[in-house]
């Protein structure tokens, strides 16, 4: 089977600095890869490069067969940015069937997704009045309405309690197993656990692509947070 | 949201891509949508053009008035009918753009089925249809409360203000592209707006013009609507030089709003 996403030797600049280099992935279909790294190792570029918002400087992105960003995908791949963007001035109900309309699906879909995030309840409500997790679900939301084949995932579970945590992560792998192919970055190594597949990136370069299990074996420790460390050490090492 | 209850939803087996035309509707009813939450920005759009007014009407009520010539208000007031909705839009559809911008929203936008000018055209039609509300209540209270007086169809000037309201949400989504912030994007107001007001003819004859004054007003849009304007209020059926302004102001109209669609990049740094 052809993976979901193709990166090879990306390179992408933001302002002077150089933020990813050189970086090459690939991402198998239908599971749940991880994007885990420290805070500006470059993972939100990245996610902007696969969604095609992203001036890249040399390299190349394919996604679903088809070049990140291009027309036929927008209806294909759903993008969740780390902030919340939806409209703060409109209800929930109203910002899901909005963008149920640009999707192409009706109120049902857009009720449906609603659902699926635990906020029928407050889909009267203006997102304003939301709470900071409440609003991330209704971003979430809106990105699940168009029943997308590729779902990029910004930090979706920042801010949210851990039964919430818990429910979500049960929701990306009921929407992998129905085929849906997603990558979510994360921060927080206690959920790398919860990935089919781990991309580690540091300072805009890949430093592994495995499955816990590989990187819990190849370091040695079952705590995947100093498999990170160990890795992360290993590099510096070599550099050195 | 539990996981026992999921999967139960699969991808539609031949998804249709939505047309522009419906994606256009449904920005328009988005951004309406968001106006109507509003209530206090719909009260003054609706409102404070009709104040404005009416203190000019006060302003010159008592002054004689030359046998013969339109009094002072009757021109100067036809002709703030086309300025009031062009500065508001053009205020309204900069900071609405620039808000896009920095909720995130608009990049999300980008990544969606919807193309740029389609997300424009929707801005374009939710303002003008605002512009047309808010022309229908200034022109009745124009014309009922402070006698201002048009020879030709009232309704013809309600259409001319419509024409200059979209034309202030083509120029607004173009400035929007180039402002960074509130701040630059409330200063292109004076930019784009004052010299156009300076050089449109009411202030000074466009014939007393220093030649080159009068050249760039001849390039300026708002020339044409006040032009359009002063044309309904001096003779009873349409000209056909208002409808020759009406054309190149909606011409112009639809020029910022393709150079607005070419600015707005899809892939930013």
């Amino acid at each position: 089977m052809d993976a979901a996403v193709t990166v090879t030797d990306l390179v992408v600049h933001r302002g002077r600095r150089r933020v990813l280099h050189g970086l090459s992935a690939t991402l198998p279909r239908g599971q749940v890869t991880g994007l885990l790294g420290p805070s500006g190792s470059g993972k939100t570029t990245l996610m902007r490069a696969l969604v095609g918002v992203q001036v890249v400087r040399s390299g190349s992105v394919s996604v679903l067969g088809e070049t990140a960003g291009s027309p036929g995908l927008r209806a294909r791949v759903g993008y969740v940015t780390q902030a919340p963007s939806v409209y703060a001035d409109l209800t929930v109900r109203e910002n899901a069937r909005y963008f149920a309309a640009l999707y192409g699906v009706g109120a049902a879909a857009a009720d449906a997704a609603l659902a699926d995030v635990g906020l029928t309840d407050a889909a009267g409500q203006l997102v304003t009045d939301l709470s900071g997790g409440q609003q991330g679900r209704v971003s979430l939301a809106c990105a699940l309405v168009g029943v997308p084949e590729l779902l990029v995932l910004d930090e979706p579970t920042v801010g949210l309690d851990p039964v919430l945590r818990v429910e979500l992560w049960a929701r990306f792998h009921a929407l992998a197993a129905a085929g849906t192919t997603l990558i979510v970055s994360s921060h927080v190594m206690d959920e790398a656990g919860r990935c089919d597949r781990l991309l580690l990136i540091r300072e805009g370069r890949l430093l592994s692509d495995s499955t816990p299990q590989e990187l819990r074996a190849r370091t040695g420790t079952e705590d995947l947070e100093a498999a990170f460390l160990t890795l992360v050490r290993t590099a510096e090492e070599t550099a050195a | 949201m539990t996981a026992a209850t999921l999967p139960r939803r699969t991808a539609p087996a031949a998804p249709h891509p939505p047309g522009g035309l419906r994606l256009t509707a449904a920005t328009a009813a988005r951004v309406l949508r968001q106006l109507r939450h509003d209530h206090r920005t719909v009260a003054m759009m609706l409102v404070l053009p009709s104040a404005l007014l009416g203190l000019l009407y006060l302003l010159w009520a008592d002054l004689p008035t030359v046998p013969g010539q339109p009094s002072t208000f009757d021109r100067v007031g036809l002709t703030m009918l086309g300025i009031f909705p062009f500065v508001v839009m053009f205020l309204v559809t900069s900071i609405a753009m620039l808000r896009e911008r920095a909720s995130g929203t608009l990049e999300r936008l980008l990544t969606t089925p919807l193309s740029r000018p389609a997300l424009l055209l929707g801005y374009g039609l939710a303002f003008g249809l605002a512009a047309a509300a808010q022309a229908v209540v200034t022109v009745s209270v124009a014309t009922i409360g402070y006698d201002l007086d048009v020879a030709g169809p009232v309704y013809l000037v309600v259409l001319i203000a419509v024409v200059d309201a979209v034309l202030g949400v083509a120029l607004g989504l173009l400035a929007s592209a180039f402002a960074r912030s509130e701040f630059q994007a409330v200063q292109f107001m004076p930019v784009i707006v004052l010299p156009q007001f300076f050089l449109c003819g009411l202030l000074v004859p466009r014939e007393q013009m220093a030649g080159w004054l009068q050249a760039v007003s001849d390039v300026l849009p708002l020339t044409y609507a006040v032009e359009a304007l002063q044309e309904v209020g001096a003779s009873a059926g349409a000209s056909g030089t208002m409808w020759v302004d009406v054309a190149v102001v909606a011409g112009a109209a639809l020029l910022a709003l393709g150079a607005a669609a070419a600015t707005l990049r899809r892939r930013t740094s």
